[in-house]
């Protein structure tokens, strides 16, 4: 019995392998607290010195020359118009190509090369996508520096993110809900308008709004299709009081967004301007997050219906 | 359990089968280049159950999804031959004939019950829905007959509006047999459909396909012989894609013409 070992020499042997468990756990908690901790800090750094130009008047002035009376009017309501656009647009796009792709398309090596080149996308660096915007959409169709053109160019830009969610979210609907619908006599379109799109439907809002947080901090494409710096006027309101009631006049305005509001402060030598960018900053963050925070809500409502 | 009556009965369908409601021909699928159905050529008679029965990978399900053209859904699959549907002597897999109208024909219930994350009413109307039945009259009565005839209404009558997730696996599957039923089929087909309920739930729905071969044509796959043995009126042997014996449940289960047959029934082999 060679290989019995003394009971000392075992509990010694678990000690020392023991030891790696806890250099490891001690490496990830490194790893995971420099990510975390740099964060806060310049969260933190950011509240300090922003909190105190928050304000109501922060939110209904527009930007001014001096620093104490500038606000984010023109900024937000710029990135919220610009938003609408992009939803509207990455929305149907993404939503209708992953559709296709996953529902559709045969199984063959053009639609596997179009599989490849949409991931491919999604790592196209942003500002590749303001330079095909500037060329096509502000010249070529003649969209000017508008609404329009930011929202087309950062639609484009999440397109990727929106169809690879949407494909995600129909390959986890089981092969055998799809053969019940169409054991039933349902056609392509019945499968997918009744049951695919429904049950898909938390992933696919979970990776648009995912997509649309990302757009909202973009700034390289939307400076690159010329986005005004300095703004005191509102684009025209998208409804009024007469008939048709709807105006689109707004898709043409010129406009700015929220970063390129913050990248115009911190670009001034004056520093009572640094603590606005810091505010806006701060604005911005709570936007992206409080869009993150409605994607996880959305998803957890949604999905309680429906366990595989 | 074969019972008398069971027995003469029985012996009075050998003397006079009962009419056929659809036929195989000479049919053969293929997976791609793998040859998985050999020139099967089978009667389903009209009003009985025909029970598939064979060894893992022997070509059950795949000849049961033949006769919904399930096998469609999936690039690289084919057919040669034919199902003959009567009385109108259709073939089922004429490449003219639209896959979708097969399906109208012919319904299916699967092996895991698959019911779609919808209340129970909505699971039972979807198949009427997409016959663009939609007048709620209408529906209600369908959907209570359908319940009904899957021994389910009046354990769910009083909350349709339930998600069918709710339900226990037993009563998930009946509803998928109720779903299937609501449209009326010619011929319903049954994969396995027990292999994943406990014994009680197995037994009420052994005991819905007796009741339910009054009103259609059964086409069962089954992994149990003793189920094949207790619910079916004939019984069909596959082994390695072909068609080994094909005879009336009593004759297969008491003296198969085929040693391989018998070998299997009486587990030697399998």
């Amino acid at each position: 019995m060679a290989l019995r070992q003394e009971i000392g020499e075992i509990r010694a042997m678990i000690a020392r392998h023991k030891r790696w468990d806890m250099a490891f756990a001690l490496l990830g908690l490194l790893a995971l607290m420099v990510g975390v901790l740099t964060f806060a800090a310049l969260f933190t750094q950011m509240a300090i010195e922003g909190a105190a130009r928050l304000s109501w008047d922060f939110f209904t002035s527009f930007p001014s020359r001096r620093a104490a009376q500038a606000g984010i009017l023109s900024a937000w309501i710029g990135s919220v118009m610009v938003m609408i656009v992009t939803a509207a647009t990455a929305v149907p796009l993404g939503v209708g190509a992953g559709i296709y792709l996953e529902e559709y398309a045969p199984k063959n090596w053009v639609t596997d090369l179009i599989e490849i080149n949409v991931t491919n996308l999604a790592g196209v660096p942003s500002i590749i996508y303001g330079l095909l915007a500037l060329g096509l959409f502000v010249y070529q169709f003649g969209f000017g520096q508008s609404v329009l053109s930011a929202g087309l160019t950062l639609g484009l830009l999440i397109l990727p993110v929106v169809i690879v969610a949407t494909r995600e979210a129909i390959r986890s609907i089981p092969g055998v809900i799809r053969e019940g619908a169409m054991a039933l006599g349902a056609t392509r379109w019945q499968t997918t308008a009744d049951h695919i799109v429904p049950y898909s439907l938390p992933g696919i809002l979970t990776g648009v709004i995912i997509g649309m947080s990302r757009a909202i901090g973009e700034t390289a494409p939307v400076i690159t299709i010329g986005a005004l710096t300095f703004i005191a006027f509102l684009p025209p309101s998208p409804v009024q009081a007469e008939p048709p009631f709807l105006n689109f006049e707004w898709l043409l305005s010129g406009f700015t967004v929220m970063p390129i509001q913050m990248f115009n402060w911190t670009s001034r030598p004056d520093a009572a301007f640094h603590a606005n960018a810091a505010a806006a900053g701060l604005v911005l963050v709570v936007m992206t997050l409080s869009m993150n925070a409605l994607a996880i809500y959305i998803r957890y409502r949604l999905r309680k219906n429906i366990k595989w | 359990m074969v019972t008398v009556a069971q027995t003469e009965t029985a012996a009075s369908r050998e003397a006079k089968p009962a009419p056929l409601k659809a036929a195989s021909v000479n049919l053969n699928f293929y997976y791609g280049a793998f040859h998985a159905l050999k020139n099967i050529s089978m009667p389903l008679h009209d009003k009985r159950v025909t029970a598939l029965i064979g060894p893992s990978g022997c070509g059950k399900s795949t000849y049961l999804r033949c006769f919904n053209r399930m096998h469609d859904l999936y690039p690289g699959n084919r057919y040669e031959g034919e199902i003959r549907l009567y009385p109108d002597d259709t073939n089922l897999l004429h490449p003219d004939v639209d896959p979708i109208e097969v399906r109208m024909r012919v319904s299916m219930v699967f092996q895991k019950p698959n019911p779609f994350p919808k209340s129970i009413y909505e699971n039972v109307a979807y198949g009427l829905r997409v016959r663009n039945v939609n007048r709620r009259s209408v529906l209600d009565d369908k959907v209570e007959a359908a319940l009904r005839g899957a021994a389910l209404w009046e354990e769910v009558k009083d909350r349709l509006n339930d998600l069918a997730f709710n339900l226990s696996g037993g009563q998930q599957q009946r509803l998928c047999i109720a779903r299937a039923l609501a449209t009326e089929p010619e011929i319903l087909l049954f994969d396995e459909p027990t292999s994943a309920l406990d014994p009680i739930a197995t037994a009420s729905i052994e005991e819905l396909i007796g009741e339910l071969k009054t009103r259609l044509t059964i086409l069962i796959v089954t992994h149990n012989m003793q189920q094949a043995a207790r619910v079916s009126d004939y019984t069909a042997y596959m082994y390695l894609g072909e068609l080994i014996e094909f005879d009336v449940t009593d004759t297969i289960f008491i003296k198969p013409k085929h040693k391989a047959t018998e070998d299997y029934i009486t587990g030697r082999f399998g």
